[in-house]
């Protein structure tokens, strides 16, 4: 039986096609998930797609951290369950507080859509495993709001215990402090990502198919679960 | 019958150049209802006149409306008569000349529905059906940037959505002024970031289109956006509204003070001396509205719950009502208290001029509206039913229990005033012609060819635009095969491996020399684009951007162009589906070059198989595609180098476009080109530097004869292709059988761009020239 991967629609996630796609090309069962009920449907893993959830005219994530099915993922998150915030999904879940710091405007006020070259510092996380520590690859980052900030003290602690996930060479396209992409929480199931794997899974349509790994990485531990 | 519809801004600059200027409400007015000016108290007072001069309304026009009425029209009555017969929504001056697109039209199996609806829609192959359609927003874009650009995206996407399409890209055509001018920065900031504020958040790509510089656009920039759906031929909505007792419902965002600062005229003239508040009249957009819209649209036309649909863009509810009522049953009765406002103290014809966005209308049966609305409620979008369709041939609105309008709706929506505009030869055009570039030194030595190498390669018109590129999302959705800088945006459908390929091209100074030759020039560029890419082109929409048709040189460039695009669609058998007229475009007497944009789309077997641009396969052969002449009126090394506009554009040569296309097409599907890139702007020195840059590899070419007219001829109907050497007999059989000239020109390798014994560029000064020119002057 093949893995169930949720992916959570809210009103303005545009991702959400994308990530299924990518599920699907892992192997998995991508599982739509809604954001105003209150069932994760016993989904394996989730993933918080990319977009602009309710518009972020507010804070980017800051009123999706309230969604019906957003109580159930946090507690689902703390007792392990694995879930991948990409982009506007890194930002709801600073906001949900289950990652540290927070996402600000790029420095260069400006949206920003590239190909982007970045090094997985962590592999051992339930979404790095498939790729080496150190490996480079080419994901696509497109965001307006993508600085990641956090006080000096969570800078070392995340630096020191190794939960810098990923960090952008070349060029920092949005003014992220230590060049951080990605960072996970303690235990290594929570990872959050500013570029985008999903558009990076298929060679006609991506920039690499090197963001498959996050996926395949999160399927091949759930089967061998 | 509306020959093309329209989104842009109902407010007609009258020679101005600018659109009016945004103004904050003061001191709203709370409506009175005694106040009301109803059918009947139009009756008692049949002479109480009307700012209908102040709405734009010629004498003439108005006594018309009081002929059909056969009384003086209520103030609602004559907003809607007035903004209906504007020339943005009646296209009273263009009507006569848009005619030859449907005369002219090329027999095709593809085209489902033609001009007149929202947007045409082409049947694709294999169960798909495309919609697309280009619009102007270059008003509202100049007052204020960011937002008339926003609406602009979100205009022309609700047009696809209400043919029943989900929407899967966007392109945007873009024209600024002198780009070293403070203004430009303003203007071109703002527009790009409304272009990418809205389509990002609507979660659209964006696959490409046109950044251009040009003084004559300093005071008039150019918007034009486009956007492509998909669907099921079956699925095809219309804006219509029949069956009496069919319910209208009004669904999307309140209803606000956009849009209307026409109607604050009529609100405070006529009845209410004191209430001078002055309205907004460029539009703001909320793209996450439209978002839901979208989603909930979609999901509303998967459950078959709607009969006619039609979005809100100019004219607004006018506009709506009255064409959905026209193309109907023909009748329909409306409550305007039920629409929901965002400001309540809106008088009734303030409601009806209202341009606020994101809205839908639709037209729903009685056994479906209770579904209707639970689909809108689970999207968060608000919905009410605000009237139903009825077979007494009048559309009807009441305000406060009172009769306030009574028309025959085909009068306001399909018969407006149709003016056949005097026209005549601009006055200088025969010496603009007679004044060619043949007196334009050319360089010299190979040091000097070198040097307008990079001259044209950094220029703010040639130079790399990922400056404003990389601030849109070109990979969201999953399906982007191509995006810009290639020529043209292909983006994989259903599940593949068929796909859509689009371009839109256009030259203002090409259009000024020759505005018959300009137009086709344009359609040349575009169709030659999509073929680039191994893409069959299909169909067309074109977006005719002018100055105003009351100056009688403007309008002789205005119907030559609609002749020779017309001419050249019939020529190339690809019919024109819909598209916009923008008139209006000058500052003062002076116009901008006329500027038509044409948008072609194209059809690919496989996208598997498309054709890049990038020289990225060391070794293998260049080959040169169609035949240079010497042709450099309207060019870029004339502009670029001496500021020179004069004489003749290039030959127009349909044939020889549908050779080269021919060529292309077959190359792609038998799999034997590695890369192609079509000549245009700039010429064969420029091809080759984005080709070298994209891909990252450099080349070696042999230009014996006259490098310069190598270089830099605009001539049309070339492309240059990069094919493996065991491939290269192949492709140049397809040439010969096609007639088309093919000539090697040499091999891709090395780190430099090499004219073979006369100059040498490495890539990383080429590079820096070419993708550092627009940071330079915006970053």
């Amino acid at each position: 039986m093949s893995a169930r991967v949720g992916v959570i629609t809210f009103p303005g996630s545009l991702d959400d096609r994308d990530a299924a796609r990518a599920v699907r090309l892992a192997d998995a069962e991508p599982v739509s998930l809604w954001h105003a009920e209150g069932d994760l449907l016993g989904v394996d893993a989730v993933i918080l797609p990319g977009g602009f959830s309710y518009g972020d005219y507010l804070r980017a994530g800051a009123i999706a951290r309230f969604a019906p099915l957003m109580e159930k993922l946090v507690a689902a998150a703390r007792d392990g369950l694995p879930v991948l915030g990409i982009c506007n999904g890194f930002q709801v879940l600073c906001e949900s507080h289950l990652l540290p710091g927070a996402l600000t405007r790029n420095t260069g006020l400006h949206f920003v859509c590239r190909a982007q070259r970045l090094r997985i510092e962590n592999a051992e996380t339930a979404w790095t495993t498939d790729y080496e520590e150190g490996q480079e690859v080419v994901i696509p980052v497109k965001n307006m709001d993508g600085c990641y900030v956090a006080d000096p003290e969570t800078l070392d602690e995340l630096e020191s215990s190794g939960r810098i996930v990923a960090r952008y060479l070349d060029v920092n396209p949005n003014g992220s402090l230590n060049d951080i992409a990605g960072i996970c929480n303690e235990a290594g199931n929570v990872v959050g990502l500013m570029p985008h794997p999903e558009h990076a899974v298929e060679a006609l349509t991506g920039t690499s198919t090197e963001g498959l790994g996050f996926f395949t990485s999160v399927v091949k531990k759930l089967v061998a679960a | 019958m509306s020959e093309q519809s329209s989104n842009e801004s109902g407010v007609e600059p009258t020679g101005a150049g600018s659109a009016g200027s945004a103004e904050a409400a003061t001191e709203p007015t709370p409506v009175r209802p005694a106040e009301v000016d109803s059918v009947a108290r139009a009756a008692q007072t049949p002479e109480l006149p009307l700012p209908y001069a102040e709405l734009g309304m010629k004498d003439d026009e108005y006594a018309r409306v009081r002929e059909i009425l056969g009384r003086r029209p209520t103030s609602a009555e004559l907003a809607i008569y007035s903004v209906m017969w504007s020339e943005h929504c009646s296209y009273k001056s263009s009507r006569v000349h848009l005619r030859q697109f449907g005369d002219k039209a090329p027999q095709s199996d593809a085209l489902l529905v033609g001009m007149g609806e929202n947007a045409g829609v082409v049947d694709v192959g294999n169960g798909w059906a495309v919609t697309f359609k280009i619009e102007s927003h270059n008003h509202p874009s100049y007052v204020e940037p960011y937002q008339g650009a926003a609406t602009g995206v979100g205009g022309i996407v609700r047009d696809i959505i209400s043919m029943g399409a989900r929407p899967v890209a966007v392109m945007d055509s873009l024209r600024f002024g002198p780009p070293d001018a403070p203004d430009t920065r303003r203007v071109l900031d703002g527009v790009v970031r409304g272009v990418g504020g809205y389509g990002n958040c609507l979660g659209l790509p964006n696959i490409g289109g046109e950044v251009v510089f040009d003084d004559c656009y300093a005071a008039n920039p150019l918007v034009n956006a486009l956007c492509v759906g998909v669907l099921k031929p079956e699925g095809i909505k219309r804006a219509i509204a029949p069956g009496p007792g069919n319910k209208v419902i009004l669904f999307g965002a309140g209803t606000g003070p956009d849009g209307i600062g026409g109607a604050s005229v009529l609100a405070s003239a006529t009845f209410d001396e004191e209430s001078q508040a002055k309205r907004p009249s460029v539009q703001v957009g909320d793209p996450f509205m439209e978002k839901l819209l979208t989603e909930c649209c979609l999901e509303i036309f998967d459950e078959d719950l709607v009969v006619g649909i039609q979005d809100l863009g100019a004219a607004g509810v006018s506009c709506a009502t009255t064409e959905l009522a026209a193309a109907g049953t023909g009748g329909m009765d409306i409550d305007l208290n039920t629409v929901p406002l965002r400001d309540p103290t809106l008088r009734p014809e303030e409601i009806l001029m209202s341009e606020s966005q994101e809205r839908m209308m639709a037209v729903v049966e009685p056994a479906k509206v209770e579904r209707f609305l639970e689909v809108c409620a689970k999207w968060d979008v608000p919905a009410t039913v605000i009237g139903e369709v009825t077979d007494t041939g009048r559309l009807r609105m009441t305000w406060h229990g009172e009769t306030i309008v009574d028309i025959p709706p085909g009068t306001a929506a399909d018969e407006g005033p149709v003016y056949e505009r005097p026209y005549e030869v601009p006055a200088d055009l025969a010496q603009l012609q007679a004044d060619g570039p043949g007196r334009l030194p050319r360089p010299a030595t190979p040091e000097d060819l070198r040097n307008t190498v990079l001259w044209l390669a950094g220029s703010p018109n040639l130079a790399d635009k990922s400056f404003v590129t990389s601030q849109y999302d070109r990979f969201v959705l999953g399906n982007t095969v191509l995006a810009m800088p290639e020529d043209a945006g292909l983006i994989r459908i259903g599940d593949g491996p068929q796909g859509i390929a689009l371009a839109t091209d256009g030259n203002g100074r090409y259009a000024r020399l020759d505005p018959y030759a300009g137009a086709q020039l344009a359609l040349s560029e575009a169709y030659r684009n999509v073929a680039t890419t191994g893409a069959r082109p299909l169909a067309v929409t074109n977006c005719l951007n002018f100055g105003s048709p009351e100056d009688p040189g403007v309008m002789w460039q205005f119907a030559r162009a609609v002749e020779g695009l017309a001419d050249a669609c019939q020529a190339l058998g690809v019919p024109v589906t819909g598209g916009n007229v923008s008139f209006y475009n000058q500052t003062g007497t002076t116009p901008i070059n006329p500027t038509p944009v044409i948008g072609v789309l194209g059809v690919h077997d496989d996208v598997n198989r498309r054709v890049p641009m990038s020289f990225n396969v060391e070794g293998t052969t260049l080959l040169l595609l169609g035949e240079t002449r010497p042709e450099f009126g309207g060019s870029e090394w004339a502009h670029v180098v001496f500021q020179h506009l004069g004489g003749l554009p290039p030959r127009v040569d349909l044939a020889a476009e549908a050779a080269l296309a021919s060529v292309l097409v077959a190359g792609a599907r038998e799999g034997v080109l590695n890369a192609a890139h079509d000549l245009s702007d700039g010429g064969l020195s420029q091809s080759l530097v984005e080709s070298c840059l994209r891909g990252g590899l450099g080349c070696v070419v042999d230009l014996p004869d006259d490098p310069f007219t190598e270089l830099f001829s605009e001539s049309v109907a070339r492309a240059v292709v990069a094919v493996y050497p065991e491939h290269e007999e192949r492709v140049t059989a397809l040439a010969q059988a096609a007639g088309v000239p093919v000539r090697r020109l040499g091999t891709v390798g090395g780190d430099a761009f090499e004219v073979a014994g006369l100059f040498s560029i490495p890539l990383s000064e080429l590079r820096e020239v070419h993708q550092g020119a627009l940071p330079a002057l915006f970053g």
